[in-house]
């Protein structure tokens, strides 16, 4: 399948959509509009430097609060090629799926790399490399379920193969 | 192995005899919710899928409550797609301006979510139905097109956290001090991915209006559902209120649970969470400085409910809201609105100093209808305090119940109600 390579963005614990997406932004649903205003609560800069293929990575229960599919929609459009967390939310964690934003749980990743690291994701294996320290982590699998969604590139294709 | 009772209502909507923690299922819906902000993303989404429409006209509630009446030209676009959706395929239940309310104050208020349902809703609070006993839970715009669709998710079933609620909540003790007590002790990821099932004889003692704000809060804590079971109460509710069937659904005696809880509702204290998130709860006897506070709103799908009001209403009577202090108060539905006003509780209200808006979730997630400046401080009935949710980065919202809500009004600091009522 598919791997993911770029920049390392680090945030802590419970990262809310609200800051990911602020609900003054909720009047649009363009994904280019709303990736202008990604992370703006958190992390003012976030928009002003995230390349194509950047990668977040996260403490606990990402994605928290909100519902709103904005949010990994934003991150997406921004150009983020995969979340790394130790948890996430569980509404996050389905709508990341069903858009097709690859996201990853892995508590030691999520330690053991910082902002700015360089890191390689397999989502064949779920092996993490983190390339500017030189170590290596292994993702939590997706059930065979999931898997067939993300194959599909999101639900709606999912449901249009069966 | 015994079910929980979600995990009874889950596998009963899955055609299977029994499910265990973990397993992946697809379950039947009762009913597929969205509102102004999320139905346009599902609609496009569903435009995508090869189906002819709906899987059932009647089985699909659209809300238009965010973002309206219209706050911009943006707004009304998205409000104008979900009307002409729902009209395109003959929705039965659209809820216009003029008969909408908050939707997870209206639902159960018409009578379309009642006990034994699986139910879910593109809004996070959709969670608040379990006070009814059912399974509802918020997903995302995707989950909404697929479940408009195809009348079906997908779900891992979850397992679950006992709350055992014992005893008579104390004097001033609601339904939002009992959830913000339970999402400080366990954290806003403590019931992560699970069920949030609460038992025991405490539950004899919360009015329906308590039970929504409890289940409603579920989500705060990171809870897949809140559950509570069906007793007198709650059947005599959806019979008011409801035509449709329903099942009772108990959990087995020997189901397991991940964790067991037990809270003496007696010894509970009006309780608040600071910022910026939920689980940062104080007692109000902790509070030692005085926080001064800017604006109040007494609202939302977690307390802007007849109960909510009529607290409220107690407290402010015969009493003006502080100097400075703007005091917003939004009735959930428009039946609720229309009660209060037979009630004389609007007229209390405004002879206070407070406003009273149409249904809006508006300043509840930043909107419109009560944007914090920088450095202002709210107490709000509302379900979250994170950075930035009300208004200005570097604005403070402090969650409270609608009594500790309505004293501070009156005080301008952050108050115990019985500081100025008997």
């Amino acid at each position: 399948m598919k791997q993911a390579k770029g920049t390392v963005f680090k945030y802590g614990d419970n990262v809310d959509t609200d800051v990911i997406i602020p609900a003054r932004y909720l009047n649009s649903s363009d994904p280019a509009e709303l990736a202008t205003h990604c992370m703006e609560d958190i992390d003012k800069d976030f928009v002003k430097t995230v390349k194509k293929g950047d990668i977040i990575v996260a403490d606990k229960n990402f994605g928290c609060g909100s519902s709103r599919e904005h949010a990994p929609i934003a991150i997406k459009a921004a150009g983020v090629s995969c979340v790394i967390a130790e948890t996430f939310a569980r509404i996050f964690y389905r709508n990341a799926i069903n858009i097709g934003l690859p996201i990853i749980e892995c508590p030691e990743a999520s330690k053991g790399i910082g902002a700015g690291d360089e890191v390689e994701v397999d989502f064949d294996t779920g092996i993490i490399r983190n390339l500017t320290k030189g170590t290596q982590f292994k993702g939590q699998a997706f059930p065979e379920f999931m898997q067939k969604i993300i194959a599909s590139e999101g639900l709606v294709n999912y449901i249009n193969q069966k | 192995m015994g079910m929980t009772m979600t995990q009874k209502i889950l596998a009963a909507h899955a055609g299977l005899e029994s499910v265990v923690a973990g397993q992946l299922i697809e379950a039947d819906l009762d009913l597929v919710l969205g509102n102004d902000i999320t139905s346009p993303v599902a609609i496009k989404e569903m435009q995508k899928m090869k189906v002819d429409g709906v899987f059932d006209k009647d089985k699909i509630a659209l809300v238009p409550d965010h973002f309206v009446p219209n706050k911009d030209i943006k707004s009304a676009e998205h409000c104008k797609c979900v009307r002409e959706f729902a009209y395109r395929n003959e929705i039965t239940n659209y809820f216009e301006v003029g008969q909408m309310g908050i939707e997870h104050a209206l639902l159960p208020e018409k009578g379309l979510t009642v006990a034994g349902d699986v139910i879910i809703g593109a809004d996070s609070h959709t969670c608040t139905y379990g006070a009814l006993g059912a399974f509802s839970t918020g997903v995302g715009s995707t989950d909404m097109a697929a479940g408009m669709a195809t009348g079906k998710a997908w779900f891992k079933v979850p397992g679950a956290i006992k709350f055992n609620l014992t005893g008579k909540p104390a004097k001033w003790i609601s339904g939002k001090d009992i959830i913000l007590h339970i999402i400080g002790m366990i954290g806003v990821d403590g019931a992560l991915y699970k069920s949030m099932e609460f038992t025991g004889d405490g539950i004899a003692y919360l009015s329906m209006d308590d039970r929504f704000t409890i289940a409603n809060m579920a989500i705060e804590a990171g809870g897949k559902n809140g559950i509570f079971p069906v007793d007198d109460l709650a059947v005599a509710y959806i019979k008011e209120h409801s035509t449709k069937s329903y099942t009772i659904y108990e959990a087995d005696e020997d189901a397991v649970y991940d964790a067991e809880y037990t809270i003496d509702l007696s010894t509970l204290k009006p309780t608040v969470a600071f910022p910026h998130l939920p689980e940062n709860t104080k007692t109000l006897d902790e509070i030692t400085e005085e926080i001064k506070i800017d604006q109040v709103v007494i609202g939302s799908c977690t307390n802007g409910r007849l109960d909510d009001l009529r607290i409220a209403a107690k407290i402010l009577e015969g009493k003006k809201v502080a100097k400075g202090m703007r005091c917003i108060v939004i009735p959930a539905t428009q039946h609720i609105y229309m009660q209060a006003m037979e009630e004389g509780l609007l007229k209390i209200f405004i002879e206070a100093g407070c406003v009273v808006s149409t249904p809006t979730c508006g300043p509840c997630l930043g909107g419109y209808m009560g944007i914090l400046a920088e450095g202002e401080r709210c107490v709000s009935t509302t379900n979250r305090n994170f950075v930035g949710r009300m208004g200005h980065v570097d604005s403070e919202i402090y969650l409270a119940s609608p009594a500790v809500a309505a004293a501070s009004a009156v005080t301008g600091k952050i108050s115990c109600p019985c500081e100025i009522m008997d």
